[in-house]
């Protein structure tokens, strides 16, 4: 029984790590690029969370509110910071998407301060089922995030947008020759990647109600490491990725020996991985033309 | 007046000049090929005209508009449309997904199935494997796919970079049938050939491509006929 509870858990934790790795993946996929600033969007949700509810109290509007927002900052640093860099060497657009990040992370100090704030989006207790005791905001984020998922499969996979999102991440050259505007693409994709790290931050802000400018860092590093070990690129990856990862950190945690070395050992998971698979699980060696 | 109209077109890649300033014009109904030799600017002339990589001098005219400086996606919506050297089929998404790729440039098309269906027709090989995943296509079927996907933009000017390019003599006869059935269907075609033989053949008019220059023009008769052209480019 409490290794089924562990399991939902880490399924939980790791549908959140999805959302998240769905944002590196799908701007790696179709920009081509790794967006470091990415992580940092979730905490811009979250302080986006935590103003809307002191003001207005409600959890819903507060996760309304940060998607709204985030999907404009993140539309918003694709243009002004990226955009000009395409066709910059890869270094030059990781150093600007590092800087993105910290700028980030300082503006959110110097607005909100250092300390901590506690934001308690809703007790919403325990359900008891089957025998187990499971608290309800990891069944509402494991739910949110599978309706999340499938939905943004079936509209990459069905609509003539989401088609033109493979095009590009295959062929960029291809894709413009169909008539696909590759710089509206891009802008989607972020836009994407943003609602879904809002959701993320709800999410993480459910589970644990401190928030700090730091806040989307580590999860940030975690589901990026997902996002390689599901397969760079890929959408399925990123979902299991994460879900690997919430599963291996849950289950690492509730063992009293290596409880403390279990962000090691999700790091080290990704090494071994990818010593075994470079692309990653379901990752595929791609060209890359004109 | 010219459907296409290339003016003194350069293309620089870094130090490399690829192309010298070419000139030369494709009318309303014609098939015109450019031949030449590997390495001769064929490829680069395509992408600069569709705006795939950019010129460093000289225009290019095409129905009316100037499209020198205007980005890919934009010109496609003008009714030009590319296979593309090495088909460049997208390898992840089915047959069936690459022509609905193929006819993203027609806003809310009502007669999609209709055009889908016609490209089926001239290819029954596509609508076998409609649900096949692209990548798993045989070269000849994948430029068969190639063809049937820029197609299905109603091009008004359909450019073919090395169609022939890898594929089986029998394949390369059905190529060339299909790109003479499409022009008497009223597609203006602009093709480039290393296989000058065949494309003459099909030709209305040709350029002689070398060195990022235009060498030689004429009809494909004439062109045919030519000492020059014979020698080099038709085996003796
Ligand atoms: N991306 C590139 N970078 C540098 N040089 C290139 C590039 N593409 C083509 N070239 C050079 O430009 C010239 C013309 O190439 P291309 O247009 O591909 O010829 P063709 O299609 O006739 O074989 C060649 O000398 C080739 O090496
Ligand atoms: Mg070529």
């Amino acid at each position: 029984m409490k290794f089924i509870e562990t399991l939902i858990n880490g399924l939980s934790m790791g549908s959140t790590y999805a959302m998240i790795a769905l944002g590196y993946t799908m701007v790696y996929g179709i920009a081509k690029m790794l967006n470091f600033a990415h992580g940092d969007v979730i905490m811009v949700g979250g302080y986006m969370i935590f103003v809307t509810m002191a003001s207005l109290g409600n959890p819903i509007l507060g996760l309304l509110a940060a998607v709204v927002f985030c999907v404009a900052l993140g539309v918003t640093i694709e243009k002004i910071a990226y955009k000009p860099l395409r066709g910059a060497s890869p270094l030059a657009v990781l150093i600007t998407a590092i800087g993105v990040s910290y700028l980030l992370q300082s503006t959110a100090q110097i607005i909100f301060g250092s300390a901590p704030k506690m934001v308690n989006v809703a007790d919403l207790g325990n359900v008891k089922f089957a025998g187990l005791t499971v608290p309800v905001y990891i069944l509402v984020t494991l739910g949110c995030s599978m309706v999340i998922m499938l939905v943004l499969s079936v509209f990459v996979k069905y609509t003539k947008t989401g088609r033109a999102m493979i095009a590009v991440s295959e062929d960029k050259g291809a894709a413009q020759l169909m008539g696909i505007n590759v710089n509206k693409i891009i802008m989607i994709t972020f836009a994407i990647g943003s609602a879904l790290a809002a959701f993320a931050g709800f999410f993480m802000l459910m589970k644990s109600p401190s928030l700090n400018n730091t806040l989307g860092a580590m999860p940030g590093i975690k589901a990026f490491t997902a996002a390689v070990i599901g397969g760079i690129g890929s959408i399925p990856g990123a979902m299991l990725g994460g879900m690997l990862m919430g599963v291996v950190e849950a289950i690492s945690l509730t063992i009293p020996a290596i409880a403390p070395y279990t962000d090691a050992i999700e790091f080290l998971i990704l090494i071994v991985i990818l010593l075994v698979r470079p692309t990653g699980i379901l990752g595929k060696k791609r060209r890359e033309k004109v | 007046m010219a459907l296409l109209e290339v003016n003194n077109l350069e293309v620089r890649y870094g130090v490399i000049t690829a192309l010298k300033g070419i000139s030369f014009e494709v009318k309303e109904g014609e098939i015109v090929t450019l031949i030449g030799a590997n390495g001769a600017g064929k490829t680069t002339t395509m992408q600069s005209i569709i705006g795939l990589i950019p010129s460093q001098s000289g225009s290019v005219i095409y129905d009316g508009h100037d499209i020198t400086k205007m980005p890919c996606h934009k010109i496609v919506h003008l009714g030009m449309s590319q296979v593309p050297e090495g088909r460049r089929v997208f390898q992840e998404l089915t047959v069936y997904e690459n022509l609905v790729m193929g006819g993203y440039s027609i806003k809310n098309n009502a007669n999609f199935k209709e055009d889908v269906d016609k490209i089926y027709e001239r290819f029954p090989r596509l609508a076998e494997r409609k649900n096949q995943i692209a990548g798993t296509l045989s070269g000849g079927e994948q430029q068969m796919l190639a063809m049937g996907r820029a197609m299905m933009s109603h091009p008004k000017l359909l450019m073919l970079d090395e169609p022939s390019m890898g594929l089986s003599p029998l394949l390369v006869d059905e190529v060339f049938e299909i790109i003479k059935d499409f022009n008497k269907e009223g597609t203006t075609v602009l093709l480039v050939e290393q296989n000058a033989g065949k494309s003459l053949a099909i030709s209305d008019r040709a350029y002689v491509l070398e060195n990022g220059q235009i060498v030689l023009s004429g009809t494909g008769k004439e062109l045919m006929s030519s000492e020059e052209v014979k020698k080099a480019y038709l085996g003796g």
